[in-house]
């Protein structure tokens, strides 16, 4: 277990400190982006496409401008005056910010209502009168490959039919010909449906343009204001909107879970309107324009998996279709299209793998957005997990059993994955075997035994995973060619209290009090005496911003090597006030002191104070350090998570009776919140796996765009969570952390899968899709029972 | 559009103005009156971060019209404890990590005094229950379980202390 170094006064590593900030929003007094309020600031609001897939012939702004209060209603021809119309996404691919001709998915922004309030803004929109011509819009992503599918991007040059690229990893030939001869080979088209991140606070901005000065301020919710500075900036350069003249201010964010993560068409009008009116023009998305314009997920994966009779895993192939809607706008780093796809082949040891995915478009709205998982890790798990589940079904194998035997040992870290990753570490049996203990497997075992006995339907689901996260080393991984590193700036002031600035950007995970506490570890200096500050791109260090699980494998260790620079300063420092030579100088948290002197020491504090009062004679005076850190290798987060559930036959409905999940996310900087951390992440897990999907109708229209009908869970369908560790410091990161939110979101629903299927097992049924809903279950006992 | 005008509570302050008959109650706390501690996470009355104490009893702000609400005494997240201090909710949710984000805090806690106050000793189910009406996307709830049995156990100590 982890011993914490530092007192609970100083707070450092291991400490469940309460949060610095939870007192603003205690007190209603958190800073979101709709809170801002600007002198003379105008409202925007969309008008949006009824089609999913449509020629616009005209579009009348004349009655909405007739409005008083109107200001302006601005087109996709507007825009392309300025050559504004389309912008790239972050995967190169190209998207609309306002058409000029076709509208590709339903609720696309066709045009921008500018008025001197929200509600003229929206009684403007409505007043727009648009003429469309509907076309035959694509749904089914297997259908946008038939020789006879319209071509949905002709505006792109050498595109030839709707597939946007092929990927591929591994190995074919050897992985087919290891199926081929295998005795046993396990198949199943498993489908993760389109969901959204659905964080309670929409997206949205406020652009304000000084015209005198030439400076764009943007209050925006972005978890990645950096990047974003730099890719409007690319944007819009050629209209003068260059990067110095960019600031954004990103300021609280009322959860990002990846979906704050990409460039929304909203953003580029807003900051469009705002330079063409000269005042600030807010936009804040509706909760039905959330939902419906973006999305995560969307995997078609046809698997297999090869066995020995006896359950040796041999081999796994995956191939993948996935619907990207009109455009790639996937979050993912440029080198990975398909994001960490290539962690699909588990926790266990074998030598054969080949993933290959292939991308298309449909008249669906874009996105693809890392939803709180490190770029498609959640379905490289799902797609693993449910397969090995499969497979003991299929040679009625305890699946845990099952997994002892195939997991990859403790000692063969680091482990060369067959689709090419170096896990860092794990031991993964003792996770499994902590779960199992925790939870009570073996009662659970005899009791499903007994029920299945009465003809009762109990399920037991084990999801034994493991993750890739924290792009990255800055040689592998880039957004838009801008490496993927991170960044912390530590200024000391001269009586030893401390502001921390960093590149990543907090969305509710706690980093006001983390990243103190790193701090507090490194120097000594209390977790309360130091101020954490982010998201303002004139103040922070440039950096890529929080998403896949990077701040604690990117930001913390930045911290943790500024932070090992000053002790660097300081020690020589020291050295010049206790009047010895610098090799003599010893360092325990808090304080340098003479080697077998103790009594002879320095407080951080006082060194602090020299470092601006009586510094060496030739040194640079002041007490800050910067650092900008460039990881060596990805980190490997894992867990073992076990559920159990009933399943009432003549209802389908599905009762989560008890769910343990133990993590290993290397060492823990505050177990509080680590554990409020996986609290969250196995809702938004439960989420996919019982409740969230977004459905489409044949003409492409959403049928679920609203809370009402979109079911994110409340605290009654959320169980009780249960959660406990195992601790497998990262050999690379400086602090041993690997980075924890993401890992319920990706072990979840696997778990929560595999133990309703188990339930069902005894009536022939051996998959399901998620959503796995009562209505789902239902049909699928009576159609087991009619085929029985 | 018709125009009326409005005196209302809010807060222990009263406050007039003439506001159209569409304005919904939440705009106008938080755009007329700039107490922005109350939030819009929806359209459709689901999310209850618009959650204020109308009249003694927890409301959805985005389903209810200003004009409705004339006379009426409101108390928003901002008026719950006097400036600097806190709530036995508040402090609860403070000690027992009941918050990530902060979005859905506001309307948690208006929520859970309300359900405190008709039933001071609730269960776990009856806590969840109690709150559903609520949207959390973060905190996956445990925690903020935690923190309304905390406040019940502190308010039914001070309640014994003081008889
Ligand atoms: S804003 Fe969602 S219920 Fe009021
Ligand atoms: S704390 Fe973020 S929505 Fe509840």
């Amino acid at each position: 277990m982890f011993k914490c170094k530092t007192s609970p006064e100083v707070g450092g590593m291991g400490h469940s400190v309460k949060r610095k900030e939870d007192a603003r929003f205690l007190h209603g007094k958190g800073n979101y982006v709709d809170d801002v309020k600007l002198p003379g600031q105008l409202s925007m609001v969309m008008v949006r496409s009824p089609y999913a897939y449509a020629k616009i012939i005209s579009i009348d702004k004349e009655k909405a401008l007739a409005i008083d209060g109107v200001l302006a209603v601005i087109t996709g021809e507007d825009l392309a005056q300025y050559n504004l119309h389309w912008m790239p996404t972050l995967l190169s691919d190209t998207q609309m910010v306002l058409p000029t001709d076709t509208v590709m998915h339903q609720s696309q922004e066709v045009c921008a209502v500018i008025a001197t309030d929200r509600y003229i803004a929206v009684d403007g929109a409505e007043a727009v009168d648009v003429q469309y011509e509907p076309m035959q819009a694509i749904v089914d992503p297997y259908k946008a490959l038939d020789d006879d599918a319209p071509l949905l991007r002709p505006d792109k040059e050498g595109q030839e039919d709707n597939q946007i690229y092929h990927w591929e990893r591994g190995d074919r030939a050897k992985t087919d010909d290891a199926i081929a001869k295998a005795d046993i080979v396990v198949k199943e088209r498993i489908y993760l449906p389109r969901i959204h991140v659905a964080s309670i606070e929409t997206c949205g901005c406020v652009a304000s343009y000084d015209k005198d000065t030439g400076k764009m301020l943007i209050y925006m919710t972005s978890q990645a204001p950096h990047a974003i500075r730099t890719i409007l900036a690319l944007v819009a350069g050629h209209v003068g909107l260059s990067e110095e003249k960019i600031r954004i201010i990103a300021q609280d964010i009322g959860g990002g879970f990846g979906g704050k993560v990409p460039v929304y068409p909203g953003y580029v009008i807003a900051i469009a309107a705002s330079f063409l009116i000269g005042k600030p023009v807010k936009w804040i998305e509706d909760r039905s324009e959330n939902l419906v314009n973006g999305f995560a997920r969307d995997y078609h994966m046809d698997c297999e998996l090869a066995a020995t009779k006896d359950g040796k895993i041999q081999a796994f192939k995956v191939s993948t279709l996935a619907d990207h809607g009109y455009t790639d706008s996937s979050a993912n780093p440029s080198k990975y299209p398909t994001g960490m796809f290539s962690i699909c082949t588990g926790s266990y040891d074998y030598e054969h793998a080949f993933a290959e995915l292939d991308a298309v478009y449909t008249n669906k709205a874009p996105g693809g957005v890392a939803y709180r998982c490190s770029f498609r890790v959640t379905e490289a798990v799902h797609a693993i997990e449910r397969m090995v589940d499969k497979l003991a079904a299929k040679i009625d194998k305890d699946p845990a059993l099952l997994r002892f035997e195939n997991f990859i040992k403790k000692e063969q870290f680091p482990y060369a994955s067959p689709l090419g990753w170096s896990y860092d570490s794990g031991d993964y049996k003792a996770t499994l075997e902590k779960a199992m203990d925790m939870i009570g497997y073996d009662d659970y075992k005899k009791e499903q035994a007994e029920k299945r006995a009465q003809g009762k339907l109990m399920g037991i689901g084990i999801c034994t995973f493991t993750e890739v996260v924290g792009a990255g080393p800055s040689k592998d991984f880039d957004i838009l060619g801008i490496a993927m590193f991170d960044s912390a700036e530590i200024r000391v002031h001269p009586t030893g209290k401390a502001l921390a600035r960093f590149g990543t950007k907090t969305q509710g995970q706690g980093h006001e009090t983390t990243y103190a506490q790193i701090l507090a570890e490194e120097l000594g200096i209390p977790y309360t005496d130091i101020q954490i500050e982010d998201g303002d791109t004139d103040t922070a260090p440039y950096g890529l911003g929080t998403y896949g699980s990077r701040s604690t494998p990117t930001g913390a260790a930045a911290a943790a090597m500024a932070a090992r620079k000053l002790r660097d300063k300081g020690k020589k420092i020291a050295a010049h006030l206790l009047e010895v030579s610098e090799e003599d100088i010893d360092w325990e948290v808090g304080k340098y002191f003479v080697k077998g002197a103790p009594e002879k020491s320095k407080t951080i504090q006082e060194v602090a104070f020299a470092a601006y009062t009586n510094f060496p004679a030739g040194m640079e005076p002041g007490f800050e350090a910067t650092h900008y850190y460039d990881p060596p290798n990805m980190t490997f987060p894992n867990g073992a998570y076990i559920c159990v559930v009933e399943v009432e036959e003549e209802t389908g409905a599905i009762d989560v009776k008890r769910f343990v999940a133990i993590d290993d996310c290397g060492n823990i900087i505050n177990p509080m919140i680590v554990e409020g951390q996986v609290h969250g992440g196995l809702t938004q897990g439960i989420a996919p796996a019982m409740y969230e999907g977004i459905e489409y109708d044949d003409e492409g229209n959403v049928l679920n765009g609203t809370l009402m009908d979109y079911l994110v869970p409340t605290a009654v369908e959320s169980p009780h969570w249960e959660t406990g560790h195992t601790i497998t410091p990262s050999p690379h990161h400086p602090l041993g952390a690997k980075g924890v939110a993401e890992s319920p979101t990706v072990g979840a629903p696997p778990a929560i899968a595999n133990a309703i299927i188990d339930a069902l097992a005894p009536l022939g049924i051996e998959h399901l899709d998620i959503p796995i809903t009562p209505a789902k279950v239902w049909e699928a006992i009576q159609e087991a029972k009619a085929n029985a | 559009m018709g125009k009326h005008n409005i005196t209302m509570t809010i807060n222990g302050e009263s406050v007039s103005a003439e506001v159209d008959s569409r304005l919904l109650l939440v705009h106008f706390i938080r755009e007329n009156l700039d107490l922005t501690g109350t939030h819009i996470g929806c359209d459709t009355s689901n999310c209850g971060a618009c959650t204020i104490m109308l009249d003694g009893k927890s409301v959805k702000s985005c389903t209810y019209l200003a004009v409705r609400a004339d006379g009426a005494e409101i108390t928003t997240i901002e008026g719950v404890a006097a400036e600097g201090t806190n709530s036995h909710l508040q402090q609860a949710f403070h000690d027992q990590h009941g918050l990530h984000c902060g979005f859905c805090t506001p309307g948690m806690i208006i929520r859970s005094m309300d359900l405190l106050k008709n039933n001071p000793n609730p269960t776990e189910e009856e806590i969840r229950w109690g709150i559903s009406g609520n949207l959390c996307r973060c905190t996956g709830y445990n925690n903020i379980v935690k923190s309304v049995q905390q406040a019940a156990t502190e308010m039914a100590k001070e309640k014994e202390a003081s008889v």
